[in-house]
């Protein structure tokens, strides 16, 4: 019972950390039906950039200051990435005209831009994996009854819950939200109503790679070092979070970054550890057999 | 590494000059060539330059005590993006292009295995310097080891918890899609059983894992003084930085060759103080050739050598030492000379080559202690040579003992 309630906060930590990089998958598939395959490779760059910046701030001097400040460069250095990998790789796509293969060459893109970062991380920075330097205390943070609440878990949370709220805000409430809404109903028209697509895209790529930053801190300040296809792990997790969740839909890469990260937990549990992603990806099958545009993904309504 | 690779760099250059100046002239009758098909990049690109650097040390050694069969030596590296199917294209270029006489790679497994069927096939001798899984050599009349076999060092690490450690129960944790991880816990549970020992709990992981708490909660649950984890060094130090969050002590932690990296005493060091892991060598152990290599490493490169160097100095040794043994210099003399080697002495330690083109060698027992390498104590495994006696470091082992296992 205790092993089972453990593993079930682990589970919803993780999964809220999947659910950060699955919301640039979906945002980015929401405005351009594009499956950004770079994204992972936005990640991993984030959690570099956040090695970085902690260190030069100095983490031994004020470990929360460093973390935090590192934490925001790197998340605008992650979208200064996204933007431009938008502007040189995907947008100059979008204008030539439209054909059979407008949505294939923009994928394959993705797919190149992927390796290219992969490689160029390694030219840069080695393949040498690097430690995060330890600035989350070890000790947990709250007991609830027989669960003990790590810190980094605790924050993890508490961070997704406020991005969460933010996002969906701003989705709702902003011009810049409703902009994003009318461009993945109809591109065109949208254009014809007055809206900047190209901006509202760039804002988007922009905003989808600067979570991804910070899940990639959070994620290595908790649990990983950094090298150059580190990406790989959580960038398939949180595509497969995406599609779960339906793709192109924000609580939906919520709900599907939260369900993968339990469920991945509680197969831990059992004899059948070591193939928790034959597991994932059976579920996945699974729930696209009944489903196949997602847990809450529909064909008709918005997607943002 | 900058300085090494542009030096290398120049030096192909020259020879690339040296090649046209003397143009008309036959360059393979001047110098013997050699392959070398290494990771230099990729993911385990620190795996291939470390192994480079050790190849390199020993055939310039051999070159400066004027070479053999007063021919000079010389390797011609290829890099095979630590990819299986790009290994066996660098094999094939190596012995179509080059011409080379014998072939020496890879680190991993899965790279030796690709390369050694090419090898086998064309009919030239191969020595991989630190591929340990069992079926590399197998049926493999050309490819040789001149390092232990995932099954010689599960049976020592048993040993060792049995016998050294004198524990009865123990853990298994690994990385389920790992075949070097899953063979190693496999050898040390047969072994470990056999002699009377009890696993407690056997647990796998996916590979690519980076959250270990779960698992580690239920190791922790069985109370069990040792934990066998035969994985690799990035995955061990994040486990082992987790596992002293839910409370398992430093000391309970054995594992094999994987762990040998700076990068594991950086990352978790203070995480792992005390453990123990199977090793072709440590920088201080007390075989008489291990000193002079790490003397001369140190000298050349500016740090010490890890296991991967000092196996690649070995490989590219025994391959010297056996051209030399050889009456003429062709692939097929070669390999027989390599097959008939005995008592070769060496930096990771002195070794005869078996009927299986194994080496039966001692495997060196390392202890992780105030963030450094240290010899602990050597066994040579029982399966494959006579049992010898283990020369313990009394103190070690007695100030092992009285820590607390368990806090």
């Amino acid at each position: 019972m205790q092993k089972l309630a453990a593993a079930l906060v682990t589970g919803l930590a993780q999964g809220a950390m999947i659910a950060l990089v699955a919301l640039g998958y979906t945002m980015v598939y929401g405005v351009l039906k594009l499956i950004n395959f770079a994204h992972s490779e936005i990640f991993m760059m984030g959690a570099y950039a956040g090695l970085f910046a902690i260190t030069a701030l100095g983490p031994e001097m004020h470990p929360v200051l460093a973390t935090a400040g590192g934490t925001l460069l790197a998340m605008a250095a992650a979208s200064l990435l996204g933007v431009t990998i938008e502007r040189v790789a995907y947008r100059p796509l979008r204008k030539r005209g439209r054909g059979p293969l407008t949505r294939m060459t923009p994928l394959v893109t993705a797919l190149g831009v992927s390796v290219l970062l992969q490689n160029v991380a390694q030219l840069c920075f080695t393949a040498r994996f690097r430690p995060y330097p330890r600035v989350i205390p070890t000790t947990s943070a709250l007991r609830l009854g027989v669960v003990s609440l790590s810190w980094s878990s605790a924050i993890i949370f508490a961070l997704t819950v406020v991005v969460m709220t933010l996002l969906e805000l701003l989705v709702k409430k902003t011009w810049f939200g409703k902009a994003m809404r009318a461009l993945s109903v109809n591109e065109e028209a949208a254009r014809l109503m007055g809206v900047r697509t190209s901006q509202v895209i760039a804002r988007t790529f922009a905003l989808g790679s600067s979570l991804a930053a910070l899940g990639a801190v959070l994620y290595c300040l908790d649990q990983s070092q950094v090298y150059p296809t580190m990406g790989v792990v959580i960038g398939t997790r949180a595509f497969v979070a995406a599609v779960l969740g339906g793709i192109g839909n924000i609580p939906g890469a919520m709900l599907g970054g939260l369900l993968l990260g339990v469920l991945g937990e509680l197969v831990k549990l059992t004899d059948y550890s070591g193939g928790v992603d034959v597991l994932v990806f059976l579920v996945l099958i699974g729930v696209l057999l009944v489903r196949p545009a997602g847990l809450l993904g529909s064909t008709r309504t918005e997607k943002v | 590494m900058g300085t090494a690779s542009a030096k290398h760099l120049l030096c192909c250059l020259f020879g690339i000059v040296l090649c046209i100046v003397t143009s008309g002239c036959k360059p393979r009758e001047a110098d013997i060539p050699i392959g070398a098909y290494l990771s230099l990049s990729g993911s385990d690109s620190t795996f291939g330059t470390d192994t480079r650097d050790g190849i390199a040390l020993a055939i310039d050694e051999v070159n400066a005590k004027g070479g053999v069969h007063g021919k000079k030596l010389r390797v011609v590296y290829e890099d095979d993006k630590s990819l299986p199917q790009e290994a066996a294209n660098k094999v094939r270029q190596l012995i179509d292009r080059d011409g080379v006489v014998a072939v020496l790679g890879e680190v991993a497994s899965s790279r030796s295995l690709a390369g050694g069927l090419i090898c086998n096939t064309k009919k030239i001798p191969m020595v991989t310097p630190s591929s340990t899984a069992v079926d590399v050599t197998e049926g493999r009349e050309y490819v040789f080891r001149p390092c232990f076999t995932d099954a010689q060092q599960g049976e020592v690490a048993a040993r060792f918890v049995k016998e050294t450690l004198k524990k009865d129960e123990a853990v298994i944790f690994y990385a389920a899609q790992d075949n070097y991880s899953s063979g190693l816990a496999d050898t040390f549970k047969s072994a470990f059983t056999a002699m009377g020992g009890r696993i407690t709990l056997e647990k796998g992981y996916q590979k690519g894992e980076t959250k270990f708490t779960t698992y580690l909660q239920a190791i922790a649950a069985t109370h069990t003084d040792v934990i066998f984890a035969p994985v690799y060094y990035n995955d061990m130090a994040q486990i082992a930085s987790q596992a002293a969050q839910v409370g398992i002590p430093s000391s309970s932690w054995v594992g094999g060759d994987g762990w040998d990296s700076d990068d594991i005493i950086e990352t978790a060091g203070v995480e792992l103080d005390g453990s123990f892991f199977t090793n072709a060598y440590a920088p201080d152990v007390p075989w008489p050739n291990s000193a002079a290599f790490v003397k001369a490493f140190r000298e050349r490169y500016g740090h010490t050598p890890g296991a991967l160097a000092a196996q690649g100095y070995d490989a590219g040794k025994l391959l010297a030492d056996a051209i030399a043994r050889a009456p003429r210099v062709t692939p097929e003399a070669i390999k027989v000379a390599l097959a008939e080697t005995k008592d070769f002495a060496g930096a990771t330690g002195t070794l005869t080559i078996d009927a299986h083109h194994d080496a039966n060698k001692p495997v060196c027992i390392v202890q992780i202690k105030n963030k450094a390498f240290h010899f602990f104590s050597e066994l040579t495994s029982q399966s494959t040579g006579s049992p010898a006696a283990p020369q313990q470091a009394q103190e070690d082992r007695r100030s092992c003992r009285s820590s607390p296992r368990r806090s």
